[in-house]
This record gives C-alpha cells, structure tokens and sequence, in this order.
C-alpha cells in the first residue's frame, strides 16, 4: 500500500531524513517509537505532504502512485488520513460545517458518527478551538470516521488523552483500521507514532521501528522493540544498528 | 421601490435592503435628496422624514445636532447649512420590534448626498435598524455625508447594522454618536466588502448611564484603490459601563485604518478593543488601539494582530480533502465571522449573507 524507499527529506535546506526505507502493505498496522526530535512526525508530515518538507531524493509512492507532487488533498482523496499530534484551531469554521464539506454524508450520518465519540455537542462550535486534550483527540477521530481513510497515521494518540478518553480512543482507532475485521480482508493500514505504547493494550501492531536522528535503526516485534526501550533506552537500538 | 431598475435593485439587496419588504417591519428609501417612502408597520414605532418630524414634535429639537455638534468638522457644517432630509425612528416607552427597520440611502445622480437620521429608543424599547447605503452601478463619482444621532434610553435597546456598497470613485463620511442611558445597550455593526474610494468615519459612544453597554463590529475589506479610515470610540461615562470594540480587516491591495478609543473615566468599567486584520494581498492595514483610563477604578485592555493565512490552517483543511482554493476561502469565512452576540436571527443570516456573497469575490 505504501511503499517509501531511499527518501531524503530537507527542511530549510537541512536534511532531516536519511534514506528511509519502509514498506506497509494492506491491513498492516506498524508502530514507529524514537527519541523527541528524532524525526518521526517529520516522517507523518512529508507522506502526507507538507509545505515545508522537501523531498531531495527517493520516493513515496502510495497504491502504486507516486506522491511526490501531489498536492495534500489529493493525497487525502487517495486515501491517505492523518491524526495530528496539536492541530490547529480554526476560528468561525464550525466542526459539523467542516465534516459536511469533506464528506458526502448526510447530516444525521455525521451526528451519528460524533454521538460515537461524544463529539456531539461540539458540531455547532469553531473546529479546536478551546477544545481540552480529549477533546482534541476526539475531534480527530471524529473527522477520520468521517474521512474512512485506507491508510491511517496517528502522531502520539495517547498525548494528553485521560484514562477513560483513552479507552475510547483505543477502541475507535482499531475500528478504524478494521480490527474487527478478519486478517485476510483486513484492507486498512496504519502507522502509529507513540512514546508509551499505551495503544497497544487496544490493538495489534505486526511492525515496530524505532527512529534515531532521522534514520529508521530497527524493525521488529512492536511489543519486543517497547519492552526494549523500556528497560535498557534508545541506546539499545543506537547499537543495534539494523539498517 | 420597484421603479428601481434591475441592476440597482441588485447593488441595493447586497446593501440588505429586502425590496419586498419581507422580515422588515418598516422602511425608508431616500434617492439622492428625495425621500421615496417611509412605511412602518408596527404601532409604537414612528418613522418619518426628519423635516416632518421637526415639524410635528417640537422637543425633538433636543435631540437634533446634540450628540453630534454641528460644527465638529466641515463635513457636518455642511450638513448643518443643507435643508435636513434623513430619517428619525421613534420607538415609545416599552415598543418592542423584533424586525428590523430598513433606511436606504441611494445615491444616484446627484453629486453629494446628505443625510441627518435621528433614532431615539425610549425607556425599555427595542430596535434594530439596518441602513443600507448604496450607489448606482453607472454612478462614477460623488460624496455621501450621513449625520446620524442615536439617543438609546433608559434600558432601552438599539442594534444600528450599516452596510456600504459603494463604487470606486464615491467617498463617503458618516459622523455619527449615540448616547446610551443608564442599562441601555448600543449594538453597532459595520459592513464594507466592496470597492470605494475612501470611507471616513470615527463614531462614537457616550455611556452617561449606569450599567450601560455598547459594542461595535466592524467587517471591513480594501480593494485596491480602496481607503477605508474607521474607528470606533466609547466614553465610559458612569460607573459599571462597558465597551467592546472589535474589528476584522482584510486587505486585497488598499488600505484600512483600523482605530479604536475607549476611554475610562468613572470606577467598574470595562473596556476592550480587537482589531484582527489579514493581508492577502500587499496593502496596508494599519490598527491604531488606543485605551485611556483616568482612574483606578477602570479595566481596558486591547490586541492587535495583523498577518497572512496561517498556512498550518490551509494544510489542516488540505489533509482533510479541501482544495487549497476551498481551503483559503474557508478561513477567510470564518475570520470574518464575528460573534455578534443578542443579535436577531434574522439580522444575523443577513449579514451572513452579505460575507458569503462578498467572499466568493475572493
């Protein structure tokens, strides 16, 4: 599904990125953990698009097309959707305004979908704004239910999400990359960056990577890469070298 | 009304004149210097001419040319040497109308318009008067001056909505003050999205009684070639007053002043002035908050920012399907969506729809 090899990203004529390697085929779900600053959401940011970040050298290519450039909302078309880790509010545009423009649901299929998260009672209010840390989260969600995008990537779901949201969170997220769904017509794929693997206690990772400096160092088992970096630290993965 | 060709009836419903007088419950219409109509329907609001209503109530003479002095520049010297032709609202002790009034002033062929409104809320009334001011589509040139005094009494209640669609070659200077008695409340609001040559205006509110408010909103668009100099000012004047002023400016290539005075000068008042402004294309847009407080007693505070789309905004809509075009036009729209709050509904879709029509012009 989503294929990036060799790329090389820059921002502000400062390379980032150091050829990135990674391939996610349908129905995977792969965990991406590292150090802050390591690079991860720079990762997020330039699959899905962003301005700032340049592609120097590789590529991306997702269902088999080249996304080098493709504007961001073409991308979104394709397929892909995004969770943002501090998205921005957006002052006089209302959530329940913003779902309908980016959806063809009807607007008792889009209050269906917000009563599913509690998101009902913020449909009238401007997108984020004074939204709380669940809220946001829940807010995202709520407009990547609307979206049903085939490849999902989450920047730190757990980030400033309570117990109870978290929950809930959990549980929406595996919904959304089809879970419940049997293996062999599992089609959703997603690719979850977390500090605490928290979301893993909700769903099942078949990949993990840890990022270091902007290069992927290893790839393994998601839950023994975490055990990993919880007893011994990044260090471990400096030295393991995998590349 | 219906004499008006097309075309002008067009540039008048920008303006938020309902030609068919629909959620309206009264309406004046002046062309150049002659009044066409004045109808209101409901019972304890009165609207006629002003010369009329000089004539019929001889202490309305109180209220002509106080809280606006005739000789404050040479535009209301002017207005004070012309015979008066305007409109004067009177809404009686307790008179509640939930529609608004419409006054519209049309400039057509004549060189200069003038104009002299008197709205007076009496105790506990409520009105809310839309003046549309517009000028023909074939009209080159030519100066519009309204004097405009608002008298809002005790708990009484005024909302006045101004919406300005002029042309490239109209300059146009409003002088305008309201005074506002002991809980009343003043609701201004100001819409300019079209090309003019210069507005000139800098209105003001005199809070005399306790507990009185007033807010001003001011939507304001330069085109380029566009000079729009606006400010609002309250004087808290008795204790427990409040003002707000807000303003939202964007500029295409002209430029807006954007100036904004309140002045603190009796003990639990409050004040806060907003100027947000865009730039989306080179121009000028140039707020000037002032806040002066002359006590202990008094809280005023204001911001100010002006800038470009903030394009993590454009790439959060993108990431969610909008087109970079849909995208901006998005967040323009919700910039100018000031929250008016004890607006009628029916105001409030208006002026909705005075932006969405505007901003597709984008």
């Amino acid at each position: 599904m989503l294929d990036i090899s060799d790329l090389h990203v820059s921002v502000d004529n400062t390379e980032v990125l150091h050829d990135i390697n990674l391939h996610i085929g349908p129905g995977e779900t792969h965990i991406l953990m590292g150090p802050n600053g390591s690079g991860k959401s720079t990762l997020l940011k330039s699959i899905m698009g962003f301005d700032a970040y340049t592609i120097t050298s590789g590529s991306i290519t997702f269902k088999g097309k080249d996304l080098t450039d493709m504007p961001i909302n073409e991308r979104a078309h394709l397929g892909i959707g995004m969770m943002f880790q501090q998205p921005p509010a957006v002052s006089g545009l209302k959530l329940g305004k913003l779902l309908a423009a980016t959806s063809h649901r009807g607007e008792d299929a889009i209050e269906a979908l917000a009563q599913s998260v509690n998101m009902e009672h913020f449909l009238s209010r401007d997108v984020n704004v004074g939204f709380s840390g669940g809220e946001l989260k829940r807010s995202e969600v709520l407009q990547l239910k609307v979206q049903q995008p085939d490849f999902l990537m989450l920047d730190e779901p757990e980030s400033g999400v309570d117990l109870e949201n978290m929950s809930l969170m959990g549980k929406e997220i595996a919904g959304l990359l089809e879970k419940d769904v049997r293996i062999v017509n599992r089609r959703k794929s997603g690719l979850i960056i977390t500090h605490t693997g928290y979301i893993l206690d909700y769903l099942n990772a078949d990949q993990g990577h840890v990022m270091i400096n902007g290069q992927i160092r290893c790839h393994g088992n998601p839950r023994e890469i975490l055990r990993v970096v919880k007893e011994k630290g990044y260090g471990e993965c400096l030295r393991c070298k995998q590349i | 009304m219906k004499q008006i060709p097309e075309k002008d009836r067009e540039r008048l419903a920008l303006t938020g004149l309902e030609v068919e007088m629909h959620n309206r419950c009264g309406s004046f219409f002046q062309i150049d210097q002659n009044v066409i109509q004045t109808t209101c329907g409901a019972e304890d609001v009165e609207m006629l001419p002003i010369k009329a209503a000089l004539e019929k109530y001889d202490w309305l003479k109180d209220h002509y040319w106080k809280a606006v002095p005739k000789d404050k520049d040479k535009y209301t010297q002017y207005v004070a040497k012309q015979e008066p032709q305007g409109l004067v609202v009177i809404a009686q002790p307790g008179a509640k109308v939930a529609m608004p009034i419409q006054a519209c002033l049309f400039l057509r062929e004549e060189p200069v318009q003038h104009v002299h409104n008197i709205f007076i809320a009496k105790e506990g009334a409520e009105i809310h008067i839309i003046s549309g001011c517009a000028s023909s589509w074939q009209k080159k040139q030519g100066a519009h001056i309204g004097v405009t005094e608002i008298y809002v009494g005790k708990g009484a209640r005024v909302t006045s909505t101004m919406i300005h669609n002029w042309n490239p070659g109209i300059s146009v200077f409003p002088r305008s003050a309201t005074i506002v008695e002991e809980d009343g409340t003043f609701l201004s609001n100001y819409i300019c999205m079209q090309p003019v040559r210069q507005v000139n205006m800098y209105p003001t509110a005199h809070l005399i009684g306790k507990n009185a408010v007033a807010r001003f909103s001011s939507i304001a668009v330069a085109t380029p070639g566009s000079l729009l100099d606006l400010g609002s000012r309250a004087i808290l004047g008795a204790e427990h007053t409040s003002a707000e002023l807000i303003t939202r400016a964007i500029t295409t290539g002209g430029t807006v002043i954007s100036r904004g005075h309140i002045r603190g000068e009796r003990d639990n008042t409050r004040g806060h002035i907003e100027c947000k402004g865009l730039i989306l294309k080179d121009g000028v847009i140039h707020a000037i908050p002032e806040i002066e407080g002359t006590l202990t007693g008094t809280e005023l505070s204001h911001e100010a920012a002006v800038g470009k789309i903030a394009r993590h905004e454009i790439e959060y809509l993108m990431a969610r399907g909008l087109s970079e075009e849909e995208a901006t036009a998005t967040i323009i729209r919700g910039f100018l969506d000031v929250k008016i709050s004890g607006l009628p509904a029916v105001l409030q879709a208006h002026i909705d729809a005075v932006i969405d029509k505007a901003e597709s012009g984008f």
